[in-house]
């Protein structure tokens, strides 16, 4: 291996409608970091129809390069289509490292290419790093891998997964787990055209329709979320958890109780039937902290609850607990957060 | 019509009902002490695939890659109304990535024979990568549907269903054999029928007739294979299928098959109780903001 070139680092852009999904713009982020270390180039593969427009924003975020594959087969994504134009890209060209969104379209995505490419696939990765990889099965070291960090077992475990076949090294990320450094305006870098040519075979599925929602609402990628549950009491006192949320720039989620009462959109909702959200710190407000609401949050960085019944289960997840009335909390916690230096 | 439908099903430890008992005095995950369930997803394939025959006629065969004792997720199956189950053991196949079980699964599909549909759970609550769907769609060279949260119409040679994707959803036509993953919002599995039950039961694999009857060396082999024969014909025998019945290649199979290596594993010790008691008053709050912030938590 040591005598070989080392290959460059990917990232899968994800785009929809002409809009480049946030968690592709992130992985550029991480991937310049891993990039740097390895002393390689940081890549961007966009596939679409009619997409050169928003390649100088690739460059702009970070991308060196961008593979742009465009043809109208490509307007929407499909499994095989797509598959088949990034494998046949990745032998071609040998990156090292391959990272998608963990978004619905990249879970359908990485898996296919993968197994077509006998490479591994480690999903829903929280951090990545480069180390050096003991292979005590084969008694060899691998130098300057990807070390590849994910909960298991239902969040119970943290393992580190190394691939210890050849590259490249695939993996998935959520959205809002790297963090987006800011564009380089100006900035630019190549862009390498890729011919597509699909045959019937690749275009046998078909979508027949399409709805998509836009939400005003994205909780998943705020890095700091005030929720407020059943304890919050009435529709106007939620407008204290809207204010508390204001202050210190977090977005609102809400325990199915609150929503269900009316008293918030179900767009804001966290947990099972909600959205899985694990930002950097969760503020619970009022909120007991059911199995299903936990689901939805307990990967959160920092949790604080707050919550006038000392017996609530959310305090067995928080990491800090302040039993009290919210009423009265709140408003001394966005004192508290004013008055801050 | 008559569909023959393949179902791929999986025994994972309850991850999600992780009770007092099963954490262990460090605040760690006891394993061993955690109930083996049917993966919740798989229910819903199994669930949507006996939909499937129970309005167009067929078959539906469900198998899963496991130890010995998974076989009780195939008499649940059974007992739910699956007309024939496949239990894929082996020590061969320990240690397996997603690349390595696809592999074996599709090496499972392909002794079987021709299938219409193949139905896969979204993903297992064990390890909830999502990936074997997509994979074995890849080795049975088929087409995939993900995410799928309803069948809309099966016509001769073709299936038209209902797929989640970010925002929204997508009605997805494809000719069949096709793959599914299913959604757990997809539907809601049936009971365990009783009488199906009582009957079911029954149903064993050679290895658990065999330890029936006193285990490798039991005494009277022709009684056994005149009982095992006596099994098959009322449908009570699932099927045993080690690394050879498969002629699947060893290279490729669990541990050596697969590329993904666990350099590490750590417990998270769940902070239960543990947390730092913030008194109520404004000085007990503006210190945690501080320390927040100090953490650059909060900014």
């Amino acid at each position: 291996m040591s005598d070989k070139q080392i290959g460059n680092v990917w990232v899968f852009i994800e785009q929809d409608d002409g809009k480049i999904a946030d968690v592709s713009l992130e992985l550029v982020s991480k991937a310049r970091e891993l990039a740097a270390e390895l002393g390689v180039r940081t890549e961007g593969v966009f596939l679409g129809s009619d997409v050169a427009g928003l390649v100088p924003s690739l460059h702009e975020y970070g991308c060196d390069n961008v593979f742009l594959a465009q043809d109208p087969g490509l307007a929407l994504f499909s499994a095989l289509p797509y598959t088949k134009v990034i494998v046949d890209l990745v032998k071609a060209r040998r990156p090292n490292i391959m990272m998608f969104g963990a978004t619905p379209l990249g879970r359908s995505l990485a898996p296919r290419i993968a197994s077509k490419l006998l490479a591994g696939l480690t999903a829903d990765c929280t951090d990545l790093q480069i180390d050096d990889f003991e292979d005590r099965a084969n008694k060899r070291v691998l130098k300057q891998k990807l070390m590849q960090i994910r909960p298991a077992f239902g969040g119970n475990i943290i393992a580190t997964i190394v691939n210890s076949w050849e590259d490249p090294q695939m993996v998935t990320v959520r959205e809002g787990v790297m963090r987006l450094d800011e564009p380089t305006p100006g900035r630019t870098g190549e862009v390498t055209e890729v011919a597509v040519e699909l045959s019937d075979e690749d275009t046998i599925v078909s979508i027949i329709e399409r709805f998509r929602a836009e939400s005003s609402v994205n909780l998943k990628a705020a890095q700091i979320i005030v929720a407020g549950g059943y304890g919050v009491g009435s529709k106007e006192n939620f407008d204290l958890v809207l204010e508390f949320a204001e202050t210190i720039g977090a977005g609102v989620g809400a325990s199915r109780a609150a929503v269900d009462a009316g008293w918030v959109d179900h767009d804001h909702q966290v947990g099972q039937t909600g959205v899985t959200v694990r930002p950097r710190l969760y503020i619970a407000c009022g909120i007991s902290g059911s199995v299903q609401h936990r689901a939805g949050m307990s990967d959160s960085a920092k949790i604080v609850a707050i919550n006038s019944d000392a017996n609530s289960p959310i305090f067995a997840i928080a990491d800090y607990g302040i039993v009290g009335d919210l009423h009265d909390v709140i408003p001394k916690f966005i004192k508290a957060y004013r008055a801050r230096v | 019509m008559s569909l023959k439908i393949f179902v791929c099903v999986k025994q994972v430890p309850d991850t999600k009902n992780i009770t007092g008992q099963a954490m262990k005095e460090d605040g760690t995950v006891n394993r061993a002490a955690l109930p083996a369930i049917f993966n919740p997803e798989d229910l819903n394939a199994l669930e949507m695939a006996l939909e499937l025959r129970d309005e167009h006629g067929g078959k539906v065969i469900v198998c899963t890659m496991g130890p010995p004792a998974a076989a009780d997720v195939l008499r649940h199956a059974l007992y739910m109304g699956a007309d024939e189950t496949i239990l894929v053991s082996d020590r061969a196949f320990a240690g397996a990535d997603t690349l390595a079980t696809s592999y074996t699964l599709a090496c499972a599909v392909q002794k079987y024979g021709e299938c219409d549909i193949v139905i896969c759970g979204h993903q297992a609550i064990d390890g909830d990568t999502a990936q074997v769907g997509p994979q074995l769609a890849e080795k049975l060279d088929v087409p995939q549907i993900t995410f799928v949260e309803g069948v809309l119409d099966v016509s001769e040679g073709r299936v038209r269903a209902k797929a989640l994707i970010e925002g929204g959803y997508e009605v997805v036509e494809s000719p069949t054999p096709v793959l599914m993953t299913v959604v757990g919002s997809a539907n809601v599995p049936r009971p365990a029928g009783a009488r199906r039950l009582m009957t079911y039961k029954k149903a064993v694999t050679r290895s658990e007739l065999q330890a029936q009857h006193g285990g490798a060396d039991y005494e009277d082999a022709n009684q056994v294979a005149a009982e095992e024969d006596r099994l098959r014909e009322r449908g009570l025998w699932i099927h045993e299928w080690h690394v050879e019945d498969i002629g699947a290649d060893r290279e490729r199979v669990g541990m050596p098959g697969s590329p993904t290596k666990v350099k590490k594993i750590e417990s998270v010790v769940l902070s239960g109780q543990e947390f730092h008691d913030v008194p109520a008053t404004q000085e007990g709050i503006n210190e945690l903001v501080h320390e927040l912030i100090s953490e650059h938590i909060l900014s």
